[in-house]
């Protein structure tokens, strides 16, 4: 039974939090009711983040790879997702470009150079677990083959439109993680399998 | 550190030769940022030391400067020299032909495979490449490395010896191997000081 002596105060001087009290028990408490409500901002952009991260994949964003790149990822390494990703948002950039170049004028495509260009971004889309770019990539080396013009710029609106759909998701993502870290809190190491939320989607060798 | 410098550490006088596991110093080759970013990590996590760099031809330059590369990762298909051609520039020069090189890409192509490890190709990673994959080469590169020792440790000890005074005449290199492994690894016991000059000249 807290009397209204024995409940502690608070105050926030110079940015600080200072708890007065005039007895123990009173601190102890105020401070676990601080620390239930702190842990409970904590648990829920856990939650956001977990339910946010399991989204991207359930959607297809992300495939496996991607909770590969996670797992490379530790305390002294926090950024390390983030950074590999804002490699792959540059290249997708110059890379399409430069196909865009490529096929500009249509009495005079270079297809090799585009072909080429396809090349590198399904690499590194593959590399990062950008699903749907990297699918993307796969129709446009088609149309490339049989030098199918149309087709290519088709693709390469598309592919255009889906590097810049993931660099906001993902960057919504990087969001919520700083705040958990803000909150005091640790990022959810638990790794969805992807097969599970999306049996269709096998890990698969590519042809 | 090189094949050779693992052996050199570890002799106590009268003692057998231990292996010890130094850090694997590996060379990655690769033309894409982010695959050379991924791969990097990977290798540091599975604790080697790693030096990225963006060609074939880089790669030759840095063998040439710092011959002190204990394994090679390169991707297959890169404009200018493929993994392919440094493969083989690797495995044609007397002095390099002994650091193991893998190759990696993002085409399952059978014949392309068979290729690579005719020519003396350590093992073959299919992209995107994982930690489970980078553990896997670095325990067969370690493994490998461990039993050439250790075959020469039965066999040669009084050349070690010698090898270890540094001695300017090359020794004979081992003709018999224990190991039941079916790739024949002629030794080079007779590795001599070269300059950087002469290390680059010889795989170019």
């Amino acid at each position: 039974l807290m009397t209204a002596k024995s409940l502690a105060s608070k105050e926030t001087v110079n940015g600080r939090c200072w708890f007065y009290s005039d007895d123990d028990d009173g601190i102890s408490v105020y401070l676990n009711r601080e620390l239930h409500a702190m842990n409970t901002v904590v648990a829920q952009l856990q939650t956001q983040f977990q339910d946010y991260l399991v989204s991207l994949y359930q959607q297809g964003f992300l495939d496996n790879q991607f909770t590969e790149l996670r797992k490379l990822q530790d305390e002294g390494t926090p950024d390390f997702v983030a950074e590999v990703v804002s490699l792959f948002f540059d290249d997708c950039s110059k890379l399409i470009n430069s196909m865009s170049r490529s096929l500009e004028r249509p009495e005079n495509v270079d297809f090799k150079q585009v072909d080429s260009g396809v090349h590198q971004l399904k690499g590194s889309s593959s590399s990062v677990g950008a699903r749907r770019v990297k699918n993307v990539c796969i129709s446009f080396k088609e149309c490339c083959d049989v030098q199918n013009r149309e087709g290519c710029l088709r693709c390469l609106q598309q592919v255009d439109y889906e590097y810049k759909m993931l660099k906001t998701k993902l960057q919504d993502l990087f969001n919520l993680e700083k705040q958990i870290v803000q909150a005091g809190g640790a990022i959810p190491q638990h790794f969805p399998s992807y097969t599970i939320l999306r049996p269709d989607i096998r890990p698969c060798l590519d042809a | 550190m090189a094949v050779g410098e693992v052996m050199r550490m570890e002799i106590p006088s009268g003692g057998d030769m231990s292996v010890t596991s130094p850090e694997l110093h590996v060379l990655a080759v690769d033309d894409s940022i982010v695959d050379r970013k991924v791969i990097e990590r990977l290798l540091r996590i599975s604790a080697c030391k790693v030096t990225t760099v963006e060609s074939g031809a880089r790669a030759l330059q840095y063998l040439g400067l710092d011959g002190d590369k204990g394994a090679s990762v390169t991707d297959y298909s890169m404009p200018g020299l493929t993994g392919y051609d440094l493969l083989k520039k690797i495995k044609e020069s007397s002095v390099f032909r002994e650091i193991p090189v893998v190759i990696m890409s993002s085409e399952n192509i059978l014949p392309r495979i068979e290729q690579c490890l005719r020519e003396g190709a350590e093992d073959f990673l299919l992209k995107p490449v994982k930690l489970a994959d980078v553990k896997r080469i670095k325990e067969l590169i370690m493994r490998n490395e461990a039993e050439d020792c250790k075959t020469l440790s039965h066999s040669n000890k009084r050349k070690l010896a010698e090898y270890i005074d540094d001695a300017p005449s090359p020794s004979p290199s081992p003709s018999s191997s224990t190991h039941d492994d079916s790739s024949a690894k002629d030794f080079p016991s007779s590795k001599q000081m070269k300059s950087a000059d002469e290390k680059f000249s010889s795989l170019l």
